[in-house]
């Protein structure tokens, strides 16, 4: 059932297309969260255009890998990865964030093919996966579950409770990729919450885990493909990123939480982005 | 309550293997039968009920029949956001079981007594709001819960309640089911209540006043055409509940009827009042101290005597 896309693909360029969409629908759809997006777009090409076994053309499979972002509020980052990778047309995405349109800032349930689940409100989606893995073991599917939780999302409670179940049933169908540019909305994420350790964390909770370059998305397939990083074990990737990722301008400056690009700042944004496929 | 309900969810997960169980490290051997009978489809979540609700809506999604089940407020309020997003913003069957509703653990304090659930998932869309008032309702509750194509909240007492009905009844969610109809008064009852509800209107008899009784199992959806002719056929209609006046079935109702436009009967909300309790005591004692024991009721109807 699974649907492989073309190898001769060169992901890199296809990030550069995706960077380009979501800066555009940050400018057009006037919606934040433009940094938030941009650090998880590698993690998501890596995901979609090689690890996971998905067909745009069957999207409610029963045996497909379940992708969940978690940090819903990238969500410009999966439309543009979806529409992409085929599940329904990218000119749909200029809908993003207009009244009326399956395209919230947000996803919804069930109004766009590919989306797993309506996330947005942090802490839902590791556990929402823990559902999934569950259900895959009880009706003997072979399906693997993915959630990229961002950083600042792992000072919600129910992330740790779901780290404790998931190693307690020793469920190795499921992997976390925490989006680790260590930034949240209003800080540094270190500072706010003591969440570093990070990688440590996940280790004594019980995961199997492995730090990669969030950017370097040779790496992270190769890591993806690994999956489960033990056997008896969930994986924990922790993805060192940069929030911003792609703009010169945007990199690791918190501002682009919330701002949106303007006219001028999205011309140079797209310059920089049309300037490296020429590189 | 409890154990009629782990018997039933037994025989219905023998023959519904969707049907899988989850519980918030509660039920200490009340379900060795269920483990034993569906392998695999016992879950101990451990006291994290926040994840345990997700990972429910997460079964659901991937067609399974989730069954959540710990103490009242444990499963309500303490994972509402879990409630509300996963499970009734995606529209995904997952059964709520709350034992010890209202003030059946009332003597481990107003930690563990729960007058304020059926409110807070009441206003949830997508969900349905079932408070069986004895075993044999119970059984019935939980088979048309998982029947349901979205998420029912069944709020359960504990165990050794009085079983009011005697044999098979005919059950259907959003269907209050009228035990004996009243000229006078017609006690509504919700939930736990249901026995002291009949030793109310039993002691009304003895005064003269011809009071019925129904079982409101289902507050949401409210069965308004009962309510209609309950309004339409006696002087006052009084509900009753181990939960806050405010927000409840009297709620539900008093919302119901203020769009009326024909007044009909008085309507007389029997609840907890809007404060906790502090003290230590047993069920009984407690609802003493709400006033919402048979006595009680009974006095705050003989009050409105101007009116019958």
């Amino acid at each position: 059932m699974s649907v492989l896309p073309d190898t001769s693909v060169d992901l890199t360029a296809v990030a550069r297309q995706l960077r380009r969409h979501v800066v555009r629908m940050s400018h057009e759809g006037r919606a934040p969260h433009l940094g938030s997006s941009l650090s998880c777009i590698d993690i998501l090409v890596a995901a979609y255009w090689d690890t996971l076994k998905i067909d745009p053309a069957s999207p409610d499979d029963p045996d497909r890998d379940r992708f969940i972002l978690s940090k819903g509020h990238a969500a410009a980052a999966l439309y543009a990865t979806l529409a992409e990778r085929g599940f329904f047309p990218s000119e749909e995405l200029a809908e993003y964030n207009c009244a009326g349109s399956r395209f919230p800032e947000q996803p919804s349930p069930g109004a766009v093919p590919g989306v797993e689940a309506a996330t947005g409100s942090l802490g839902h989606g590791l556990s929402l996966g823990l559902g999934m893995a569950l259900a895959a073991r009880i009706q003997n599917r072979s399906y693997r579950v993915m959630a990229v939780v961002s950083d600042g999302e792992c000072n919600e409670g129910t992330v740790w409770e779901a780290a404790m179940f998931a190693a307690a049933q020793q469920l190795d169908n499921v992997a976390v990729v925490v989006d680790y540019n260590r930034w949240q909305a209003t800080g540094r994420s270190e500072e706010i919450m003591a969440i570093d350790p990070m990688i440590d964390k996940w280790k004594a909770f019980g995961w199997a885990t492995a730090s990669v370059d969030g950017h370097d998305i040779d790496r992270l397939v190769e890591q993806f493909n690994q999956l489960p990083l033990q056997s008896g074990r969930p994986s924990a990737i922790v993805a060192r990123t940069t929030k911003g990722k792609g703009i010169s301008f945007m990199e690791d400056d918190n501002n682009w939480h919330y701002r949106i690009p303007n006219e001028d700042e999205l011309q140079a944004a797209l310059a920089e982005l049309d300037g490296d496929s020429d590189a | 309550m409890r154990n009629a309900f782990a018997k039933q969810l037994t025989a219905l997960g023998e023959q519904d293997e969707r049907i899988v169980l989850l519980s918030g490290d509660i039920g200490n051997r009340m379900f060795d039968d269920f483990k034993q009978r569906c392998p695999g489809r016992f879950f101990n979540c451990g006291i994290a009920e926040g994840n345990m609700m997700s990972m429910a809506a997460g079964l659901a999604m991937s067609g399974m029949r989730p069954v959540v089940y710990t103490i009242t407020p444990f499963v309500t309020t303490r994972c509402l956001e879990q409630i509300r997003v996963d499970v009734c913003y995606h529209r995904v069957p997952v059964v709520i079981m709350g034992v010890g509703g209202g003030l059946a653990y009332a003597s481990l304090g107003a930690t563990h007594h729960s007058c304020e659930d059926i409110g807070f998932l009441r206003l949830l869309p997508n969900m349905a709001v079932v408070c069986p008032g004895d075993a044999v309702e119970t059984r019935a509750a939980l088979k048309a819960a998982i029947a349901c194509e979205h998420g029912v909240y069944v709020r359960l007492g504990k165990k050794g309640e009085p079983e009011v009905h005697s044999g098979d009844i005919d059950f259907e969610l959003g269907k209050a089911i009228v035990l004996a109809k009243g000229k006078q008064v017609t006690l509504v009852s919700t939930g736990n209540m249901l026995p002291v509800a009949v030793e109310a209107a039993d002691l009304l008899q003895a005064d003269g006043i011809e009071a019925g009784v129904a079982s409101m199992h289902t507050v949401k959806p409210l069965d308004t055409g009962f309510l209609n002719q309950a309004f339409a056929s006696c002087e006052v209609v009084v509900t009753v509940e181990e939960h806050s006046a405010i927000g409840g079935l009297g709620g539900a109702v008093a919302e119901w009827l203020s769009e009326q436009e024909v007044a009909g009967a008085k309507l007389l909300r029997i609840g907890t009042a809007d404060h906790f309790l502090h003290e230590a005591g047993n069920q009984q004692h407690a609802r003493e101290c709400y006033q919402i024991d048979a006595a009680s009721i009974v006095e705050r109807i003989l009050s409105l005597e101007s009116r019958l």
